[in-house]
């Protein structure tokens, strides 16, 4: 079964990026990546840079609306995402729970869509 | 408000006792905690009003009763049986006797019943003796809230349609059963054990629920020295937990440890207890395993390398208890004994069933280090930090000290 994980941190953590404790940030992101592709549960996932680099675009009328940052302000935010290949929710879980951001931020674990029935 | 605190008392001294007396006859729980739900709430609006009475646990037991009874006869009308009327006067003679009797032994039986699903029978045991709820029972066994709640809906049906008895178990049995329930004690332990270590605390552990049920049973069978052992175990751990925090909150492991930040009066308890149990010649799973933490104690206090006899208990617990945790630990005995080879060829035969398992790629990790395969260690402890929930525990092992303690 395929699962997304969806990584959100606190503005805070996410901004260890930048900071002298970037290393230390890495580091954890970087070993908990290397377990799950280790281990061959990972098809396929990406970091995203900071929210405050999004543009949102909206269409009204066949006019484009494009502002700059995210669609809405949240406590948290998404800082990443992978698909893993797994039997069953509850390894997802245990996934979930080794995330770097799972203790300061949250992770989102959401089904993959199946295709829909054909015709 | 003094009624609200006595009925509070009540509800987490007397639970386990009033639900296993409430449901030792019907082998409902479910109906039985639903009663007794009532009974709290009933004895929350009655007592700051019109006082607390003489007995407040039987005033509960009362109540709930009543209640179990009045549904129980609405039940009744279709299938009204002479099982029921002599479940009814049975209970009318026992609400005579001045004591209630205690069944929570009964009560450990019957939620670790084989026909119990294993993982459903230390939180069940958490539930129905302690009366924790199953929101806080899913996050220290890390599932869903409404998983542990179907878990435990399953478990209780089961106990009712396949009419489990609360009982203790025939004496042909009674080991392998007894077994079951200190599995299941120690399995509601090591959840509070990892939970507790996380920094922010949000998962509330369940680490003194678990040693109040190994106190409990112990209670129950004094003279069992493999009860005593596990709640040894339980002692010797909680004995060190606040010392593998530093101030900072960072991780210490046992080597680094201060014996001086090591709670004496757990400790003792548990050398006692330890010794007790030993007069008994009848060594198992938990007397060995705190046998060890006592070796590793003794070993940090005096600076003596104790690896001989430390080794020689690993390979009597491996011979009676097989399991992955305790092979590990053995080839960490043995690379910290100076035997890196043979530590990494004891860990080699357990990578097939290791990929994923953080205490493994740890104890690699050093072994490989002890080896002077720097590189390979180094990846080693890497994949080990990937593999932790802890956050204290990943920047401890991506850390230089990780190699140099």
């Amino acid at each position: 079964m395929q699962f997304a994980l969806l990584y959100n941190e606190t503005p805070e953590e996410q901004g260890r990026r930048d900071t002298a404790d970037a290393p230390a940030y890495w580091g954890a992101w970087s070993a908990y990546m290397g377990a799950m592709a280790a281990a061959g549960v990972m098809h396929s996932g990406q970091g995203l840079l900071p929210p405050a680099t999004a543009t949102t675009l909206r269409t009204a009328g066949g006019k484009w609306q494009v502002h700059d940052g995210p669609f809405a302000d949240t406590k948290e935010q998404l800082g990443g995402f992978v698909i893993l290949e797994v039997p069953d929710l509850d390894t997802a879980l245990e996934w979930a729970a080794r995330a770097p951001c799972a203790g300061a931020g949250s992770v989102e674990i959401r089904p993959v869509m199946p295709p829909p029935p054909a015709g | 408000m003094e009624a609200r605190r006595i009925a509070e008392d009540a509800a987490r001294t007397a639970y386990g006792r009033l639900l296993a007396l409430l449901a030792s006859r019907s082998r409902d729980i479910a109906a039985a905690e639903d009663a007794l739900a009532s009974a709290f709430a009933a004895a929350l609006q009655h007592w700051p009003v019109s006082g607390v009475p003489a007995n407040p646990e039987a005033w509960l037991f009362t109540t709930a009763r009543r209640t179990l009874g009045a549904a129980r006869a609405r039940a009744a009308t279709a299938s009204a049986g002479e099982a029921m009327l002599a479940q009814l006067a049975e209970e009318r003679a026992e609400a005579a006797m001045p004591d209630f009797p205690d069944k929570r032994l009964k009560l450990l039986f019957v939620c670790t019943h084989p026909a119990i699903a294993e993982a459903a029978q230390a939180p069940l045991m958490l539930q129905t003796v302690l009366g924790l709820d199953a929101a806080r029972i899913a996050a220290a066994f890390l599932v869903t809230p409404a998983a542990m709640g179907q878990a435990l809906v399953r478990a209780k049906g089961r106990i009712r349609a396949a009419g489990i008895a609360f009982t203790v178990p025939q004496p042909d049995v009674r080991p392998a059963r007894l077994a079951a329930i200190r599995s299941a004690i120690y399995a509601a332990y090591g959840t509070g054990w990892e939970a507790l270590t996380t920094a922010d605390g949000r998962l509330a552990g369940l680490a003194q629920e678990a040693e109040y049920l190994a106190r409990l049973l112990l209670a129950q069978l004094p003279d069992d020295p493999e009860s005593a052992g596990l709640l040894a175990l339980i002692l010797f751990c909680e004995a060190r937990r606040s010392a593998r925090r530093d101030s900072n909150g960072d991780f210490v492991p046992l080597s680094r440890q201060d014996p001086k930040s090591w709670s004496m009066p757990h400790i003792s308890e548990a050398e006692v207890l330890l010794r007790a149990a030993a007069r008994h010649h009848s060594p198992g799973r938990f007397q060995l395993e705190a046998a060890i933490q006592s070796l590793h104690n003794h070993q940090r206090m005096t600076g003596e390398p104790l690896s001989a006899p430390l080794l020689g208990l690993y390979d009597r617990l491996l011979a009676v208890a097989p399991s992955i945790g305790a092979a590990i630990a053995r080839a960490a005995a043995l690379a910290q004994a100076g035997e890196p080879a043979a530590a990494l060829a004891a860990l080699d035969a357990l990578a097939a069933r290791c990929t994923s398992h953080q205490p493994w790629w740890a104890a690699r990790a050093r072994a490989l280090h002890a080896s002077g395969k720097r590189d390979a260690a180094q990846l080693a402890a890497a994949r080990a930090a990937g593999l932790t929930t802890d956050p204290a525990v990943r920047a401890y092992l991506l850390s230089n000290k990780f190699f140099s303690d």
